[in-house]
């Protein structure tokens, strides 16, 4: 049975005006263990359905099961990296990764390996005790990761988590993203809109529509890791979904288009 | 080097004008019970600062020094700020939170809020001593009035402006209320806090020195009143230079606690 279940999603926004149906017709399964990308242009709904996944904003109608069990509501079972870090200012780089361990009332000792374990795994030892504010973006998200790691969620979402870094720092990290993968075998759901990114990383990719957002194309990604982004292969599919990409972009643009038209 | 050049500019107009003063006053031109000359306030500022009897036998030097009716003084008024403030802002703490996380606490209490909130703490001297008779206890009431309203205000709009993103992580990770309480909308909101605690000590020294004239017979607001019905004009202004000390230490050390307590701040360099 497939970990993640979603099932006839839809998810309407009541705004004053007219209703946007940001979501419509979902229907996904993902399997343990696999690294899954969302991939569409600004505006189709990858924040919404992964919101939904995560719980903070429940479907308007369908549902989303995860290891068969309804989902209503956050949880730590499903770990969450946003795009802005969301890191916690006030606490340390150990404080921040270790803050999910001590709500889950684990044991001192515990938490003090595992803090360290997580440190050394992301490369963070120097910064342990350093606020958020001297890190860069790129340590930033590293101990986003890390804080999530220390929950030990089978799942991992993850919003445009690379999406504000520079291009060697983003190819950086998701190298190191990759090997974590590897090692500890989560489940992840990535939204991006780079299609590169998604090609790199996934073992599927998910193409969304613009408004309302529906699955346009669910693409294997055949390739052995480490992939190169100069190969024919990657090239070849990289300009079939670039090609999606753009046509629901265009949408997107006429959309914006008669907006500015009524306006 | 610097240092010395920056405090010897940042010295220039005080020390011009003390010497303006000292010459008017030797020169005749202000009456010396309406304006004493800067020697003649030092000299009174030194003998406040002194203890008025000789060292007893077994008494300690330092016993001796700080039974001195200065260091007497601004005790006793230091003790009703931190007292008064402790309990007008140990009210509004909680208060705050709880108005700043429920609309349904905020406008049930607001409108109450915004009837008291522009009565000048001053005026409730009357019932101050009509409810708390004399001593200490009218003063710790006007003072914790004073400190209430700024640390409440600013706690409320604290917690409203904590960014929900903080709020959506720490729910990912399991927070139940009282932990999002206390280890995130709590840190969140203190630069607001803080602010406010500044604005509150600020307000509850001036409060301090207005009720000391009232109600008891000690502390630096007592003190000057009772030089003026002495007319030592002397004391009254030696009185004020105290009172202008012992403000910018309690600011001092309020900015301190404030730069160690936000030292995560982005807005802060440590
Ligand atoms: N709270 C909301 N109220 C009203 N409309 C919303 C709300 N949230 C999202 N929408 C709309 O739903 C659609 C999908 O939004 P969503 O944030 O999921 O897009 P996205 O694919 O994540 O885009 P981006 O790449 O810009 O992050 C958009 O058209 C957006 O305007
Ligand atoms: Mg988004």
């Amino acid at each position: 049975m497939s970990q993640i279940i979603v099932n006839n999603v839809q998810k309407v926004f009541k705004t004053p005006g007219k209703d946007v149906i940001a979501l419509k017709d979902i229907n996904l399964e993902i399997k343990q263990g696999e690294f899954v990308c969302l991939l569409g242009p600004s505006g189709c709904g990858k924040s919404t359905l992964l919101n939904a996944v995560a719980g903070f904003a429940l479907p308007s109608s369908g549902e989303i099961t995860v290891e068969g069990k309804l989902i209503t509501g956050p949880g730590p079972d499903r770990g969450m990296v946003f795009q802005e870090y969301a890191l916690f200012p006030w606490m340390t780089v150990a404080q921040n990764i270790a803050f999910g361990m001590e709500v889950q009332k684990k044991d001192k000792a515990e938490i003090d390996l595992t803090v360290n374990q997580l440190l050394e795994m992301l490369h963070l030892n120097d910064f342990r005790d350093r606020f958020p504010k001297d890190l860069s973006g790129g340590m930033r998200q590293r101990v986003a990761i890390a804080r999530i790691l220390a929950l030990d969620s089978p799942i991992m979402l993850m919003d445009e988590p690379f999406g504000a870094l520079d291009a060697l720092t983003r190819r950086n990290l998701q190298d190191e993203l990759l090997r974590i993968w590897n090692k500890l075998g989560k489940t992840i759901l990535f939204v991006t809109h780079s299609i590169e990114e998604s090609i790199y990383l996934a073992d599927r990719i998910v193409v969304m529509t613009y408004r309302p957002g529906m699955v346009k194309r669910d693409q294997y990604v055949d390739m052995p890791r480490p992939r190169d982004p100069s190969s024919a292969k990657f090239n070849d599919l990289k300009r079939e979904l670039g090609r999606l990409v753009m046509e629901e972009q265009q949408r997107h643009a006429n959309d914006e288009m008669k907006l500015a038209a009524v306006d | 080097m610097q240092k010395l050049k920056d405090f010897a500019y940042g010295a220039l107009v005080p020390v011009l004008l003390l010497i303006l003063w000292e010459t008017g006053s030797r020169l005749g031109l202000f009456s010396p019970v309406l304006l004493p000359s800067p020697t003649a306030v030092a000299i009174k500022w030194w003998a406040y600062l002194m203890p008025g009897q000789a060292q007893e036998a077994g008494q300690s030097t330092l016993a001796w020094l700080l039974s001195g009716e200065l260091l007497h003084d601004a005790y006793s008024s230091l003790y009703r700020v931190i007292a008064g403030f402790l309990i007008g802002a140990g009210l509004a703490l909680p208060f705050g939170l709880l108005m700043g996380a429920s609309t349904r606490i905020y406008d049930l209490f607001n409108p109450l809020m915004q009837i008291l909130r522009p009565i000048p703490p001053i005026a409730y001297i009357p019932l101050a001593i009509l409810w708390f008779g004399l001593g200490n206890p009218p003063s710790f009431f006007l003072i914790a009035i004073g400190a209430f309203f700024p640390v409440l205000m600013n706690t409320i709009a604290g917690v409203r402006q904590v960014d929900g993103i903080y709020l959506r992580a720490a729910r990912n990770l399991g927070v139940n209320q009282w932990t999002m309480f206390i280890r995130v909308i709590l840190p969140a909101a203190t630069p607001y806090i803080l602010a406010g605690v500044r604005i509150g000590i600020g307000t509850a020294f001036i409060v301090v020195i207005v009720s000391e004239m009232i109600a008891v017979n000690d502390g630096l607001g007592f003190r000057i009143l009772e030089a003026r019905e002495f007319m030592w004009s002397d004391k009254i202004i030696a009185g004020m230079i105290t009172i202008g000390l012992l403000g910018l230490a309690i600011d001092t050390a309020v900015s301190r606690l404030n730069n160690h307590l936000l030292r995560w701040h982005r807005g802060l360099e440590h």
